[in-house]
Order: structure tokens, then C-alpha cells, then sequence
């Protein structure tokens, strides 16, 4: 089911919601607009634990599992078990209901292009989800009446912890005031090891007022290698960065990788827009690019332009 | 250059002991000699000795004339909108390496160690996003309020701008803070064991006039979603009883409007709540008569206990403190000096009684003086004297707020918790001045 016939639905609920509503009665500010119900239907996206927000439409595992492999895996791993972003371990093992997990991929994933997906693929990758973390069998089909039913593994050890709910609930940890002789003996139990802090955080000095700012003779920062403008925005604007980075390999290889490899062949660019526009795997790994259908040509060329100037790795 | 007073208590890397021409070279053998051991010695005889040829003599100061004294000055209006001393440029919001796997959902940290009083400027708030940070057009920004109300409601920017508005100083606590220290000490600097805080003068509507001006349904409304419009989406729920009680529509901070990174044009500031429930980028509040159950309230922000269970709805931000001077990768100078510890305290529950120090590792304690205001919900500056006598100390911080709790020891903490529960660590922390003054992040 599309997008739009999904708000024709939700339209249609509550149309009859307000027409059965007691009259609106004036506010005292007259500020804000009353929200229509078409307003209302385009933005209403979150799920219920009971199902109430769900969308018509529907998905299979099998169909899900083609779309994972081409939009989610090459983030979360082929098994949801992580490609360098988190794995997907926390459904089988955090998740109480399965309607929050179709709730947060309509509005969150994928990571690069949210709200992309249609309510049948929604419906889909769920299930697709669900299915390799052992939650629900192979012929498995999502859809409004289904996923509220899934007896999420994890569901009766979530507790809703009323200490922390309101300003007097009743701390779980006390200690006391206790102002001479606490303590029969303090001894140092853990410390950060010798070197971390210098392999990890450089000069630590520099995180403090002084230092380099302070200090007009410092050497001056090397300059950045020249770049045609734009790429680097581009690459920012269109989500690229989520996988590729100019100096280290993230997903994707290397953009500086990238235009080593492609150095000294002529016809590599219209290849290497065709590349990002398809998408495919093989270059560089098994690990396959999903299908950049969003950047215009114009700008997919300007990527490629930029990206074939950049200095190599040395 | 000057006199070497003992009763100074400095603290390095102070600006007079690095300016000089050798630059970074210099430093490097001045950070050297001062771990071999004799750091006083060491660092007076660098003065003596080390400084190169060449060097212009000191006219900066007296009885010499600095340059800024006789030159006209820039015009005034040269920065329309004003920006931070040159010199100051390493104070910055700073991310933790290897912490998150990308820069769209991370978080940077406020240096703490480097900031005055309870606000924290609008640069350097600290920043947690989960798909990036949208640049929203205010123009054609929306709230929509709908749900268990008379009339649902679409808002403007200059609706929300024209209602009556309040301003108030609250912190916002990241759920997360210190989560890196629940199993041992794992970072360096306050900055990134205490870094996502921040505290701010918002202005903006209280939701309650909101909530009145839509005409919820006082008998059937419980809980709230609040949405943000960024890519996340992001969704948390929140009980009826704080949105009508402090929660503000806020769309100010610190007097201009919200910077980007902080949820420009609309944010919500839902007050001692962990972070993530001040929705940015805010677009939508549902109310509702059941709880949400959001990924932000299972997947994360959920607090994995020792028997296999998880706390969900752990909203509240119970009390903390924690000394911002001296603290990690600090070092003072002069045994003998005079040094004035200060730091950070704060409760979601209410405002901060007392704040005790201790200076050896928690035996005995000592009352801190409390700098005013101290107000529900914000920071609260604390200030104590201490001489440090050049052998090692332990240095703690721990407070009580308003209900009379008192903060927890981390060893009290992990009796209940455990380890794996990521969120809610507000234990005392410990740094350790070590005989050459060097400040760690340490455990006792
Ligand atoms: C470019 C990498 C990328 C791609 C592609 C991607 N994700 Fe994600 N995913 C992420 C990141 C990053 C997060 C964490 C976001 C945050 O911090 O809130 C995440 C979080 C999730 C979570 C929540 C996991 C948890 O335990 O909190 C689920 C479920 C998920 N993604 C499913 C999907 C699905 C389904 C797809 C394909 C439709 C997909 N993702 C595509 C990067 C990606
Ligand atoms: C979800 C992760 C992901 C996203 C988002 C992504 N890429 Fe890729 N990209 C990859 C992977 C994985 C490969 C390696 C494919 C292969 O081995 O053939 C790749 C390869 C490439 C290559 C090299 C192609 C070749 O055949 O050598 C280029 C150029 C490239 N990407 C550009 C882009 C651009 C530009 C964008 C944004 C419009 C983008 N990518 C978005 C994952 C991604």
C-alpha cells in the first residue's frame, strides 16, 4: 500500500472520530489553526503496543529479506548480527512488542533515506527482522492484526521502574551523610591504563584553557588539499558519509581509495555514476551499495568530479 | 619572566608557561621533564634555562606597555554577531574517539572543566543526535497537537511566539552521561565523564497552556508522545503529571533562539528528565491514555538489571555532583599552594541542599560553600578552599538534594545495578592529585 492510500485511510478513521466529537469550543488566545484530519493523518505515524496506529497492508519474511539485503545489511550485518554498525541482537533480547520495532523503522530507518519505505515494505523488513531473530517462522506475514499477536521473547522482563517516574518515587540506592571516619581504608581500585589516554586522546593539555590557542608561535595547521567545490557538501547532503568517509574505510571504501583505483582509466566516471546510481557489490567486497536513487545526475557528477581530484593515500 | 610565588596555587597548562616561540617542541620537553619527577624543580629551571635565543623581551609586562595599549582597536559592530576570544578556541564541544561508529548519531561533549558558573553558553551545550542534525526552516516549522483533545492544533512559530511565555534555568542531563564508567574508569577529563550537561535559561510556553488551549481531556489523558522532526523521528513518552507541571514548548536559550544543535526553532524541556525527553526539533504532541513504548524507551534507554530484567521509564535524573577543578588531565603546580576546588551539582528531583568535599577518597567530609541561586532543577556552582600539601590526594565531591538523598558511592550503585545498566550513573567520582600533581580519573 502507498503512503498516500495509507493516509486515506487514517483520514477516513478520523473523520468519523471528530465528527462524533463534542463541538470545539473557542480557545482563549486565538493562536494556532485547528489541524485537519488530512493534516493530522500525514504526520500520525507512531504504534501502539495494542496496535492502534498500525496501517493497512502487509509483508512477508521473504519479501523482507530481499529488501534487507539491499537497504539494512549492508549497515546491520546479513544476519542483523552488525557490519560495522550495531547489530540487530537487542529485538531478541530488549524488545517487548514487535509493533515498536515496525514503528521505529517507518520513521527512523534506513539510516541514510528515513520515511522511505512503503507500509508493505514496513510491513516486510519486520517480519524479515523478526524472522532472523528466531522470534517468528519463515512464512511469517506482517500486518495490522498479526504484529500486535508476536510473543516477543523478551516481553514480561520489561518493567516499567516507578522509582524513576515521578519526583518522589523511592531511590533504590542509599548512602549516607556521613562526614568523619567513613571509610576504614581508601585504596585506589581502578585507573585508566598507562598510555591509554596519550594513544587515544593525543595531547590532553590541548583540552584545557592555554596551549596551543594561547601560543601565536604554535605551527600553523596544515592546509587542507584543495578541493572542487561542492563534494564534500554533496556527500554530506545525500547521506554518503553514513558509509563513506574521504580517509578511512567505514561500509564503503575509502573515497580517497576510490580515486586511486580509478587514477589512470578514462572511462571510469560514467561507470562510477552508474555505480552509485545502481548500486552492486564486488568492487571492493561482498558487501553490496544500496541504490542512490535520490542525488540528481548533476550532482552525482559533481561527487565523481570531486571525487577523482582527491589526493591519493601515500 | 616573573617571580615564583609558592602560595600560588597553578594549575598547568596555564597560559604563562607555554607561551613561547619553541611552540609545541617546548612543550613536549617541559611535559617530559615534569613526569621524570622534581616537577617544581624542573619547571623553574626550564624557566631559567630554556628559554630560546632570540626570544623578544617581555614588554607585555610591567613596566613595559603591551601592544593593545597603544594601537587603535578594531571598530566596534567588526563581529555583529560576537564570537569567543581567538584564545579561547580550544574550548569546544569535543567527541569521545571510538565512542559511535558515525558522526549522524553521536554526541559531542561540554567541557566542563573549562566553564564558570551554572550556565552553559550556547556553543558549547553538549550535543546528542540520532540521524543528524536537521537545519530547520522556522518559517515552515509546525507543532501539531493532537490526540485526547477538544480541538486539534497546528502552531505556527509566531503562534508559539506570541503566547505567554516563562524563562527558566534548568540543566538537561544526557540519560547517558558517565554511562562509560559504569564497569571502571574509561575516559580522561571531566568533559567526557560528565560532559553530556548542560544548563540554560529557556524560554518558551509552558505545555500546559498548550495542553488547556487545545482543551485536552482532563479525565482520559495520561501520557504524552513527543516527537521531533528530524530524521530520527524521535519519540518518548511523558506522564500528564510533568507536562502540567514544569515542562516548557521552549524555543529560547540563554536569551536568543535555540541553536540548531539544540533543537532549533521548538524543543521540548521537560525539567530533571533524562535528556532525550526534551524532544528537538519538536513537531508533534499526541496525547494518549497509555504509554508509548518507543524504541527510546525498550531498545535503548531502558536499564538492563543483574537478573536479566529492564527498568523502562527510568525518567527522573537523580542527584549528582562532581568537582570540575582540579579534575582529569589537570596539574597543579604548587605544593604548599593555595587551590580552590569547585564543581557541579544537580537533582531532577528538586534543588540542592548541601554539597560535602572530601580530599581523601571519602574518609571524612566537609561542608562546601554553595554559590547562588540554587535553584529546582539546575545547577548549583560549589566552591571550597584547599591547600594542597604535594602528597597524593583523592579528591570527591558528593551531594544531597531537597528529598534528603544522598549521592551513592559507584561500589553502592553497582550492589543494585550492576553493571550493564548504561544509564543513571550518578555515583561520586574520585580524582586522584598525584605527587606531581597530575590529576586521574580513578576508582577507591
Ligand atoms: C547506513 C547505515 C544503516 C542502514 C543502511 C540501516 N541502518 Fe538501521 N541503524 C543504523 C544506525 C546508525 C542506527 C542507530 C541510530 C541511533 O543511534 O539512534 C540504526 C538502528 C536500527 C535499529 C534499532 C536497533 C536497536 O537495537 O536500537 C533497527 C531495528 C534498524 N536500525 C533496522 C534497520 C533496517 C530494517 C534497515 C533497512 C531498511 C536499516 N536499519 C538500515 C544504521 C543503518
Ligand atoms: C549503506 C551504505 C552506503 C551508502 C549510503 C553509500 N555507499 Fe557507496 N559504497 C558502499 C559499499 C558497501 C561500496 C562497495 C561496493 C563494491 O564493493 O562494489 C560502495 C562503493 C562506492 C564507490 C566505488 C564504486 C566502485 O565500483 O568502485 C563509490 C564511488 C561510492 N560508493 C560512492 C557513493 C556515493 C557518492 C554515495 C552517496 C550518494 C554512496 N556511495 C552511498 C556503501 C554505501
Amino acid at each position: 500500500m502507498s503512503r498516500s492510500e495509507r493516509i486515506v485511510g487514517a483520514l477516513a478513521a478520523i473523520a468519523l472520530l471528530v465528527a462524533a466529537g463534542p463541538a470545539a469550543a473557542q480557545s482563549k488566545y486565538h493562536l494556532g489553526q485547528k489541524a485537519t484530519p488530512e493534516q493530522i493523518a500525514g504526520w500520525d505515524i507512531d504504534v501502539r503496543p495494542d496496535g492502534a496506529g498500525l496501517p493497512a497492508g502487509q509483508g512477508s519474511v521473504s519479501q523482507g529479506n530481499d529488501i534487507y539485503d539491499a537497504q539494512c545489511a549492508s549497515c546491520h550485518g546479513t544476519f542483523g548480527e552488525s557490519n560495522t554498525y550495531l547489530a540487530l541482537t537487542g529485538v531478541k533480547t530488549k524488545l517487548n512488542y514487535a509493533t515498536t520495532l515496525y514503528d521505529y523503522i517507518n520513521r527512523a530507518m534506513p539510516f541514510p533515506h528515513s520515511k522511505s519505505l512503503s507500509a508493505d515494505e514496513v510491513y516486510a523488513v519486520t517480519a524479515y527482522v523478526l524472522n532472523l531473530s528466531d522470534v517468528v517462522p519463515a512464512d511469517f506475514v506482517a500486518d495490522r492484526d498479526s504484529l500486535p499477536k508476536v510473543e516477543m521473547p523478551y516481553r514480561d522482563r520489561v518493567k516499567p521502574y516507578s522509582g524513576l517516574m515521578s519526583v518522589d518515587g523511592k531511590a533504590d540506592v542509599q548512602n549516607t551523610a556521613c562526614m568523619q571516619n567513613c571509610e576504614k581504608e581508601v585504596k585506589v581500585t581502578a585507573s585508566l591504563p598507562a598510555g591509554f589516554v596519550e594513544n587515544l586522546y593525543g595531547d590532553i593539555r590541548d583540552n584545557f584553557r592555554g596551549l596551543a590557542t594561547m601560543n601565536k608561535l604554535a605551527p600553523p595547521v596544515t592546509s587542507a588539499p584543495v578541493e572542487v567545490a561542492g563534494g564534500l557538501e554533496l556527500i554530506q547532503k545525500h547521506g554518503c558519509v553514513v558509509c563513506h568517509a574521504v580517509d578511512k574505510k567505514i561500509v564503503g571504501p575509502a573515497f580517497r581509495s576510490v580515486a586511486d583505483k580509478y587514477r589512470d582509466n578514462a572511462d571510469a566516471r560514467a561507470q562510477l555514476i552508474r555505480k552509485i546510481r545502481d548500486g552492486g557489490s564486488g568492487a571492493w567486497g561482498t558487501v553490496p551499495m544500496p541504490p542512490q536513487t535520490e542525488p540528481s545526475d548533476a550532482d552525482l557528477a559533481t561527487v565523481v568530479e570531486w571525487l577523482s581530484t582527491l589526493p591519493g593515500e601515500k | 619572566m616573573d617571580q615564583q610565588d609558592p602560595k600560588r596555587g597553578r594549575v598547568l597548562p596555564a597560559p604563562e608557561n607555554f607561551l613561547d616561540p619553541a611552540g609545541k617542541s617546548r612543550r613536549r620537553a617541559l611535559g617530559g621533564l615534569l613526569t621524570g619527577g622534581a616537577a617544581l624543580l624542573a619547571a623553574n629551571s626550564l624557566r631559567a634555562a630554556e628559554v630560546p635565543a632570540g626570544t623578544p623581551a617581555p614588554t607585555r609586562f610591567p613596566p613595559g606597555v603591551p601592544p593593545w595599549s597603544q594601537t587603535l582597536g578594531k571598530p566596534v559592530g567588526a563581529n555583529p554577531y560576537g564570537v569567543p576570544a581567538t584564545f579561547e578556541g580550544n574550548i569546544i564541544r569535543r567527541s569521545s574517539p571510538g565512542l559511535t561508529t558515525t558522526t549522524q548519531s553521536s554526541v559531542a561533549f561540554t567541557p566542563l572543566q573549562n566553564l564558570f558558573g551554572i550556565i552553559t553558553p550556547n556553543g558549547l551545550h553538549f550535543e546528542r543526535n540520532h540521524n543528524g542534525r536537521p537545519d530547520i526552516d522556522p518559517y515552515q516549522h509546525r507543532l501539531l497537537l493532537h490526540g485526547l483533545v477538544r480541538e486539534p492544533k497546528l502552531y505556527t512559530m509566531e503562534d508559539l511566539l506570541r503566547l505567554p511565555s516563562v524563562s527558566r534555568i534548568h540543566f538537561v542531563e544526557c540519560g547517558a552521561n558517565s554511562a562509560m564508567e559504569w564497569a571502571n574508569p574509561s575516559v580522561p577529563t571531566v568533559q567526557y565523564t560528565h560532559g553530556m550537561l548542560g544548563c540554560s535559561e529557556w524560554t518558551g510556553v509552558l505545555l500546559s497552556t498548550l495542553l488547556e488551549d487545545a482543551g485536552f481531556d482532563e479525565k482520559k489523558a495520561k501520557y504524552l508522545l513527543a516527537e521531533g522532526a528530524d530524521a530520527a523521528g524521535l519519540t518518548r513518552t511523558i506522564p500528564i503529571g510533568f507536562a502540567l507541571d514544569d515542562v516548557i514548548v521552549a524555543y529560547g536559550q540563554n536569551g536568543e533562539m535555540l541553536r540548531p544543535e539544540q533543537g532549533y526553532p521548538l524543543r521540548l524541556l521537560v525539567p530533571g528528565v533524562q535528556g532525550i525527553s526534551n524532544v528537538k526539533w519538536l513537531r508533534r504532541i499526541k496525547v494518549g491514555d497509555q504509554p508509548f513504548n518507543t524504541r527510546e524507551e525498550t531498545l535503548q534507554y531502558s536499564d538492563l538489571m543483574p537478573d536479566g530484567s529492564s527498568r523502562q521509564y527510568t525518567w527522573i535524573q537523580e542527584a549528582k555532583s562532581v568537582i570540575t577543578s582540579p579534575s582529569g588531565g589537570q596539574q597543579l603546580l604548587d605544593k604548599g599552594g593555595y587551590f580552590e576546588i569547585t564543581g557541579l551539582a544537580w537533582s531532577g528531583r528538586g534543588h540542592i541542599k548541601r554539597v560535602d568535599i572530601s580530599t581523601d577518597g571519602g574518609k571524612n567530609w566537609r561542608a562546601a560553600k554553595l554559590q547562588t541561586p540554587v535553584l529546582e532543577k539546575a545547577l548549583t556552582r560549589f566552591r571550597a578552599d584547599w591547600t594542597w600539601d604535594g602528597s597524593p590526594a583523592l579528591l570527591q565531591s558528593r551531594c544531597i538534594d531537597s528529598t534528603g538523598y544522598v549521592q551513592p558511592k559507584m561500589r553502592q550503585l553497582r550492589e543494585v545495578r550492576g553493571t550493564a545498566s548504561i544509564y543513571h550513573n550518578n555515583a561520586i567520582q574520585t580524582w586522584l592529585v598525584d605527587a606531581e600533581g597530575k590529576v586521574h580519573n580513578v576508582e577507591v
